[in-house]
């Protein structure tokens, strides 16, 4: 709808590293949706009765910022929506860690939002996988997130908001995550909807995103390394 | 706890250096103000001093306005602390810290008029723009107290009012019209260790503190708010000296803006 | 088909180090399918057909027999509870420090909550439960001075081959310097002014620790900012008392 192929992206930038006080931490744009990440971890867990003996736990807080929403302003203070969406995006980050290197410990995760346009829980992931890793937990994959769906008869990638709000016809908005290596998937939610075949399509659109948007996040880790070597 | 701590940095002090360099009038490197960060925001800024930075986002909205000032708008100011920025900060409602520093900045807005409410007004009893401006910090590395009123400021100066049309509001149309500010109130908070007087505390500064003075001053040298913080009590000496520092580095931060 | 990095070369979580079954996963990689697979940022290290990676980043993981310095945050029946830079805390059985320590001795007479104490691991449980003494020779407590945090990776190149960089910034500051495994480092100078010079030091080795040509630019560094500290005499170590139960024993005699 704004002049973009059906699978193209809208432009994506992502930064490691820029929050000095977490131990990992990134900044991660799509179009007009903007993330931070940070992670504190792994350290001490209280309450004591939430530790686990066998393995760290993986805590995960997603929050838009009062004036990021595209209307009124967001009472902060999370609502079930926030909750929810910590709640994905902690069952999407999990599977790739070895939190059992961490055990009694907690690995926690913030990702707050500026401003939003569509497709913020994906790029809360995609935030939150480079500052775990710029964290040095180990992940065994790199974690990518998009949101491809339907709009009207096409089957497209990266709705922003006027296409998750098209209401001339049917729309199916699916935000995806996707191991890079694997290509197994971590987060699948659909709003809308959508044929089976076409879902099918869809992911194999997600799929393909995926691998576009890993190279990003691994060129924000890797140029937090060069710039050092520039600055000399 | 941090008697060790204390008794270096103030041995430092007394000979006129802090423990990063700096001379004790000296604020970190850099300080930046970026405007427009937000643009789902009316308004925004992003301040950075040294490595503290925080955003400032406005977002008006029309409410009812009250009673005993019907032909008035408002304004609502607000901090979050975000456990993003610091590892000490929990998840949850504003603490004292965050609710102290909101209070400060509304107070520096609000008492110096920088903002002639009677002109938000948009139907006497029943309509009126309320400036409702969030404040979140990024990264605590220590003076929240400047970073955050020249957020504000910076967020105030970047707003335009939204298309509102036949009793419509619509956030996606910016109108051309800027919120007009009459003053420009900075805040600068000195605080005092030992004998000495400081700005723009970094963090282990801000651990052995004996007491701070928050003043907000615009241009012409008027004060517009003062808050005291600290455990320890300030002479009347004290605040002369702290309130002279205070407007002269009030100037240095508004050349920023 | 084969290597698809270099020595020395950067690679992210995910990344493949190689696709061929020719080559063996060493640490922080895994093997997947035919992959190597990076499992952390960071730097190659070939050894013959095993990739490893030294990474860059991550927070401090207990290791028995590492030296490390920690600080005091707790008295318990037994001993100190000690912070020591990780998500675990250490034991310090009062039986472990050089003093002798009577039963139901006030243990803050010794150590207090706050007090930098160097210590050596002995044992880490499997839930990374961590035991300490300070029993050898080169642990004690440490008194004054400055305590800067860096990232305990980093610790390797600070410390340098044979100590050599630790060495050089202890010469040319004139400033005592005690490198903790757990990525805490304590300072202590004749002067501020040497001991600023100290932390900017091992900060800047922090931040340039992957670059080539570390040790000459540190050496230009040091030579640059040490001008000016001309003049003062290296800081030394008091000695701390030792005390076995034998001349505690020969103590108590002479007071009877």
């Amino acid at each position: 709808m704004d002049g973009r192929a059906l699978d193209e992206l809208r432009p994506i930038e992502a930064k490691a590293g820029i929050i000095k006080n977490a131990d990992g931490s990134a900044y991660f744009r799509i179009g007009k949706t903007v993330a931070y990440a940070a992670v504190y971890g792994p350290r001490e867990l209280h309450p004591k009765f939430l530790q686990d003996p066998k393995t760290g736990i993986l805590r995960c807080y997603y929050n838009m910022m009062p004036f990021s929403g595209i209307g009124d302003r967001v009472r902060p203070g999370g609502s079930r929506r926030s909750k929810e969406i910590s709640m994905v995006i902690q069952k999407a980050l999990k599977p790739v860690l070895e939190l059992e290197d961490y055990p009694n410990a907690t690995v926690d995760v913030f990702i707050e939002l500026p401003q939003t346009d569509a497709g913020s829980r994906c790029a809360a992931i995609c935030a939150a996988a480079i500052a775990l890793a710029d964290a040095g937990i180990s992940m065994k994959d790199m974690v990518s997130a998009i949101a491809v769906g339907k709009v009207d008869d096409k089957i497209v990638a990266d709705l922003n908001y006027d296409e998750e709000a098209y209401e001339d016809g049917p729309v199916a908005d699916i935000p995806v995550a996707v191991l890079h290596n694997t290509k197994e998937i971590t987060l699948l939610q659909m709003d809308g909807e959508i044929s089976k075949d076409e879902l099918l399509q869809a992911l194999e659109l997600a799929k393909k995103a995926s691998d576009k948007i890993a190279k990003i996040q691994f060129a924000a880790l890797k140029d937090k390394y060069k710039v050092n070597a520039d600055q000399r | 706890m941090y008697k060790e701590l204390r008794k270096y940095i103030v041995s430092l002090l007394e000979k006129g250096k802090r423990n990063d360099g700096r001379t004790l009038d000296q604020y970190r490197d850099p300080v930046t103000v970026q405007y427009a960060i937000s643009e789902t925001a009316e308004g925004s800024a992003q301040v950075q001093i040294g490595d503290t930075v925080v955003m400032a986002g406005v977002k008006l909205s029309i409410e009812k306005p009250f009673p005993d000032t019907p032909d008035q708008g408002g304004i609502a100011v607000n901090v979050e602390l975000y456990p993003l920025s610091n590892p000490e900060y929990e998840p949850g409602p504003p603490g004292i810290e965050a609710v102290e520093l909101a209070r400060v900045v509304d107070r520096g807005i609000r008492e110096s008029k920088a903002i002639d409410m009677k002109k938000l007004c948009i139907e006497k009893g029943e309509k009126a723009w309320t400036v409702g401006i969030d404040i979140v910090t990024i990264n605590d590395a220590g003076n929240l107290f400047d970073a955050c009123s020249l957020a504000a400021l910076a967020a105030l100066k970047n707003t335009v009012f939204p298309k509102y049309e036949d009793g419509e509001l619509n956030y996606k149309e910016k109108t051309k019209k800027k919120l007009q500010l009459g003053k420009e109130p900075v805040s600068v908070t000195v605080y005092k260790i030992n004998k000495s007087y400081i700005v723009d505390p970094n963090m282990d500064e801000s651990r052995v503190y004996d007491a701070r003075l928050s003043v907000a001053s615009t241009a012409d040298g008027l004060l517009s708010a003062l808050q005291k913080g600290g455990e320890s009590a300030l002479t009347a000496e004290d605040i002369n000296i702290m309130v002279d520092m205070a407007v002269e580095k009030a100037n240095f931060l508004r050349e920023k803006l | 088909m084969g290597l698809l990095v270099k020595q020395k070369d950067i690679v992210v979580p995910g990344e493949v180090l190689a696709d061929s079954i020719d080559y063996l996963p060493g640490m922080h990689t895994y093997r997947l399918n035919n992959n190597i697979i990076a499992k952390r940022v960071g730097l190659v290290e070939i050894e013959g057909r095993a990739l490893k990676l030294i990474p860059v980043s991550g927070r401090y993981l207990p290791k028995v027999g590492d030296k490390i310095i920690a600080k005091v945050v707790d008295i318990t029946m037994s001993g100190w509870m000690l912070n020591i830079n990780s998500a675990y805390n250490a034991m310090l059985n009062s039986k472990d420090i050089m003093r002798f320590v009577r039963k139901g001795e006030d243990l803050t007479r010794y150590h207090d909550v706050g007090d930098y104490l160097k210590v050596k691991i002995f044992n880490v449980t499997s839930q990374n439960l961590v035991d300490v003494t300070m029993k050898e020779p080169g642990l004690s407590p440490l008194h004054g001075g400055r305590i800067v945090m860096i990232n305990p990776q980093k610790v390797p190149r600070v410390i340098g081959k044979m100590g050599s960089m630790v060495m050089m910034i202890k010469d040319k500051t004139k400033c005592l310097v005690n490198v903790g495994q757990n990525g805490v480092v304590w300072i202590k100078g004749p002067a501020p002014e040497a001991e600023f010079v100290a932390i900017k030091a091992i900060k800047k080795i922090e931040d340039e620790a992957h670059l080539e040509g570390l040790t000459d630019r540190m050496t230009q560094f040091l030579d640059v900012e040490c001008a000016h500290l001309q003049g003062l005499k290296s800081e030394t170590q008091e000695e701390e008392p030792r005390e076995t139960f034998q001349s505690f024993q020969r103590s108590q005699e002479r007071e009877e």
